[in-house]
């Protein structure tokens, strides 16, 4: 650099002391670390380690066999089994969805109507969407009454609503809006020049969709599918305020062990069965993250 | 110095008055009420003391009381009416008896403890280790084997267990038998009123259905089995029963205490009761104080006040069997028009003993996960 | 785009929002109309299950305790988040893959799981800190870490931070008036994104705040629900209807700035 180009000032240096700078610099993020440690790390690690912990405190592998008892197992089974569907349904509607919104204005109302909505009810889980749920579909919900007035009787079989159907209803719920925030990125990117080169070579909207975009879309649409997954699968409270007995679903069955009598009889249990949750759905994550490098190539 | 008459008389009266304060002075201080380790009122200094105390701590928490339950939701805004100045924390209304245990173990050391819990007999049974000794003024009314020697429980109030159910859903208006509940006109509508594993009202509901089904009370073998019969049938409705759900029509049959169905009829006009005649369990609740209580003293009124006449005769309101009746039939201050008015029972009660409820609750443990699963 | 198939488009998204705004749209007016009930089935409409909200002392103690966590929690985040993300694009960029991994972790353990290995760490600080439901937000903290995380990432890849801080401690500043106001001001619209989903997280959670005991405003609504589903249900369209509003003013607040 001539001393033309040099600075007047000299820019704010590096502490001189102690090498590189690094015991102060590090001082900055230890605040986040600490909390991170405490509140993350050591949390996961009392899980580790009381799943491997038999009831006489050595180590041992009957928490993690008990997983096969029968009603542990089929309430993982029909935990998978509703993220699955919920998941499938969720990505096909959001996705639809989220391709009538992309292609409309991308500064116009709708849209930001839409992305609102979707951002409010991808949180509205819980204990409120139960509620909904009862207030329009249970017994004497409005749709239920509505359809009775016209002869209907969707309840003619029994109350599916607190079954794994009405279960799988109700998630669709929360599943649908967090597609449209997923995947709205995605669809963003696709570029109008692919949809003219396609044309230009003589292909008409179906090859477009089977050569062109249809393949460039599939990773986003595959990872997003395995988030609703995720998301299905960890719920809890939209579960625990409508199905109220029993344990239909795994974490019905982990909140149900931390009343003691039943929690007490094997304090590993619990633990086991979160560090299940977490291998699964970190499987599923760790799939999530690769789909989206994949997306990103093109999509940008 | 030569004073007149009066001025002397008044100036005696004033030194008197002012021995008496300093003498009996202390006796009125709060200070002197060491509420955790009474064991009566009479160790407190008299009820008056006991309130001072009580009123000095300010509030009373309380779990797992339901307002449609045995009439609580008239007792706390009694006892809140004639001690004012303590704020009564009502928390988790709809828990059930192991809840109320579990919440006295994790919140212990913490101000959101409770102070007093009502809980099945089995439960109090298995957890007296966390109860402090106290013998309510009432004391020799309650019957030998419905209290602990030292005080540590001391059962409160109790019913029968049966169905109560919506007429208008039922197919033919009545129940008869537990067997008509398999047929197919009771798709999704047949609750417990909790987890039989932790609600001591669902564990007598299974034991009743027990025995109703051609069990004993040492065998609740056959009730796992109607339930597991209930649910394959798809009659059985995986919803907890509580008022919202009565009145929303989700639980149109739900096996309940006589004392709730007897309550539930001004929610749902019309509702009635089944108690099957070969099966007539009953149970009472029991009061405890835990001894880590973070208000002793309140939680010593609100005993006092439970066993008195007025609280008494409150549960009776409530279609409940105040644990006093006899006692109060005897001395005639019981509320007659509450007590006729109790849920007529037809067969021979039988009550489960401490055995046979905790040889129950063992097996449901064991068993009713997957039952109904 | 040729006319045809402009129209198909139309008709296309036409049919969506109608289906898909019907079923979404559906329970939230099914929740009005319950809410509104009369006690009798051909009972006029009454506002009586609404003004319960206000004459349940628990419920409001409840929301209270809510939004009092939301904006410990909100501030909180920032708090700890932005000087870190700032401190790590400037000073330790090597460390930026582990900052962002931790930050993005928690979307890989459930609550439900997490709260399982909190649990007796809640009950030492429940004991020996403080038994106050405030002490909640140390735990939301973790779960508004990956969403905030996004916010403010995008945020502070808009501007150059390494620029702006070096103009601005040439010219004398301090770490703090860098942060405050040079920083910040430019990415006013990413912290309010983050600020705003941290509230609308903390005030829609209910697994850590029923299973450690404590009572917020969800916790309340389940209570509320097993006694009276009119009053529950009007508390929770209130709820919806506030979070909408927040995101709804978060949405047109960040129109204003220019990427």
């Amino acid at each position: 650099m001539t001393s033309a180009g040099e600075p007047a000032v000299d820019p704010a240096a590096r502490p001189v002391r102690g090498g590189r700078g690094l015991p102060l610099t590090w001082l900055g993020v230890t605040p986040f670390f600490v909390y991170v440690g405490l509140f993350l790390v050591l949390p996961s690690l009392i899980i580790g380690s009381g799943s491997f912990t038999g009831k006489d405190g050595g180590l041992s592998l009957e928490n993690l066999s008990d997983i096969q008892k029968p009603y542990i197992a089929r309430a993982l089974i029909n935990s998978i089994t509703v993220s699955i569907a919920s998941a499938l349904a969720g990505a096909i509607a959001g996705a639809l969805l989220a391709y009538a919104v992309a292609t409309g204005n991308p500064h116009g109302v709708l849209r930001r109507t839409v992305t609102s909505a979707s951002g409010v009810l991808a949180q509205f889980g819980g204990v409120t969407l139960a509620f909904a749920f009862i207030a329009t579909m249970g017994t004497i919900g409005f749709v239920t009454l509505f359809l009775k007035d016209h002869g209907i009787d969707i309840f003619a079989n029994g109350v599916w609503l607190y079954e794994l159907s009405g279960l799988t209803l109700v998630y669709t719920y929360f599943q649908i809006p967090l597609m449209v925030l997923v995947f709205l990125p995605a669809l963003d990117g696709i570029r109008p020049q692919w949809r003219e080169a396609t044309e230009s070579l003589g292909g008409n909207t179906w090859h477009y969709w089977r050569c062109v975009a249809g393949p460039l879309l599939a990773p986003a649409f595959l990872g997003c599918t395995l988030l609703l997954f995720a998301n299905a699968f960890s719920a809890y409270a939209t579960v625990a305020a409508l199905i109220t007995q029993g344990s239909i679903v795994l974490p019905l069955v982990i909140s149900n062990l931390f009343t003691s009598e039943t929690g007490r009889a094997q304090p590993g249990l619990a633990k086991a069965l979160a560090l299940a949750m977490i291998v699964i759905v970190a499987i599923v994550m760790l799939l999530y993250t690769l789909l989206q490098r994949r997306t990103s190539r093109w999509l940008r | 110095m030569k004073l007149s008459s009066p001025v002397r008389q008044l100036g005696l009266a004033a030194i008197a008055f002012v021995l008496v304060a300093a003498c009996g002075g202390t006796s009125s201080a709060p200070a002197s009420c060491s509420a955790k380790t009474a064991t009566s009122v009479a160790d407190c200094g008299g009820i008056d003391s006991l309130y001072a105390a009580a009123k000095a701590e300010g509030a009373l928490n309380v779990i797992a009381l339901p307002l449609d339950w045995a009439n609580w939701g008239e007792i706390i805004p009694a006892f809140k009416a004639k001690y004012p100045g303590i704020k009564v924390n009502s928390a988790n209304p709809q828990g059930s008896s192991q809840e109320e245990i579990d919440a006295i173990n994790q919140l212990a050391g913490t101000k959101d403890a409770p102070d007093v819990v009502d809980v099945g007999m089995k439960v109090m049974l298995a957890n007296t280790q966390l109860f402090a000794p106290y013998k309510v003024a009432t004391w020799s009314d309650i019957p030998a084997a419905q209290k602990e020697a030292s005080g540590v429980w001391f059962q409160d109030y109790g019913g029968y267990m049966g169905i109560g159910y919506d007429p208008t859903k039922v197919p033919g208006g009545t129940l008869n038998s537990i067997s008509d509940l398999l047929g197919s006109g009771f798709k999704s509508k047949v609750a417990l009123a909790g987890d039989p594993t932790i609600s001591n009202q669902a564990l007598n509901g299974v034991i009743m259905i027990a025995v109703a089904n051609g069990g004993s009370l040492d065998d609740v073998a056959k009730g796992v089995d109607f339930f597991k019969s209930l649910k394959a049938a798809g009659n059985f409705v995986p919803v907890k029963g509580t008022i919202a759900t009565i009145k929303s029509g989700q639980t149109p049959v739900l096996v309940e205490w006589d004392y709730l169905s007897a309550a539930h009829v001004k929610d749902v006009p019309g509702w009635k009761i089944f108690v099957p005649a070969n099966a007539t369990i009953g149970g009472y609740y029991a009061q405890g104080i835990s001894k880590g209580a973070p208000h002793p003293a309140a939680a010593r009124l609100w005993e006092e006040f439970l066993y008195s006449d007025q609280g008494q005769n409150l549960f009776l309101k409530g279609y409940a069997r105040p644990v006093r009746m006899d006692a109060m039939v005897k001395s005639g201050r019981v509320d007659a028009t509450a007590a006729a008015a109790l849920p007529k029972v037809s067969g021979t009660p039988l009550f489960p003993s401490q055995a046979q409820s905790a040889a129950a609750s063992a097996y449901l443990s064991s068993k009713w996960a997957q039952a109904i699963a | 785009m040729t006319r045809s198939r402009r129209v198909k488009l139309q008709l296309f998204r036409g049919a969506v929002f109608l289906v898909l705004g019907a079923f979404v749209l559906a329970p939230i007016a099914a929740m009005f109309e319950f809410s509104t009930r009369g006690t009798k089935v051909d009972s006029p409409r009454t506002l009586v299950a609404w003004t319960n909200i206000v004459n349940t002392p628990d419920l409001i103690d409840a929301i209270v305790a809510s939004l009092e966590l939301a904006a410990i929690t909100s501030i909180a985040m920032l708090v700890l988040l932005l000087p870190t993300m700032v401190w790590v694009r400037l000073r330790l960029p090597s460390l930026n893959r582990i900052v962002e991994f931790l930050c993005l972790l928690p979307l890989t353990i459930p609550a439900i799981a997490l709260v399982v290995g909190l649990y007796p760490i809640s009950r030492w600080m429940r004991i020996n800190v403080s038994d106050s439901i405030l002490m909640l937000s140390i735990f939301y903290l973790v779960i508004v870490l990956p969403y905030s995380y996004r916010a403010l990432d995008a945020g502070l890849s808009a501007i150059d931070v390494k620029t702006l801080s070096e103009a601005a401690r040439s010219l004398g500043a301090g770490w703090g008036t860098v942060m405050l106001r040079v920083i910040v001001p430019n990415m006013s619209s990413a912290i309010l994104n983050a600020g705003l989903l941290s509230v609308a997280v903390v005030l829609g959670e209910y697994t850590f705040a029923n299973l450690l005991n404590y009572q917020n405003l969800q916790v309340a609504i389940a209570y509320v629900g097993q006694v009276s589903a009119g009053t529950s249900i009007a508390v929770s369209v209130a709820s919806l209807l506030f979070a909408f509003a927040l995101l709804m003013i978060l949405s047109f607040a960040g129109r204003g700035r220019a990427r």
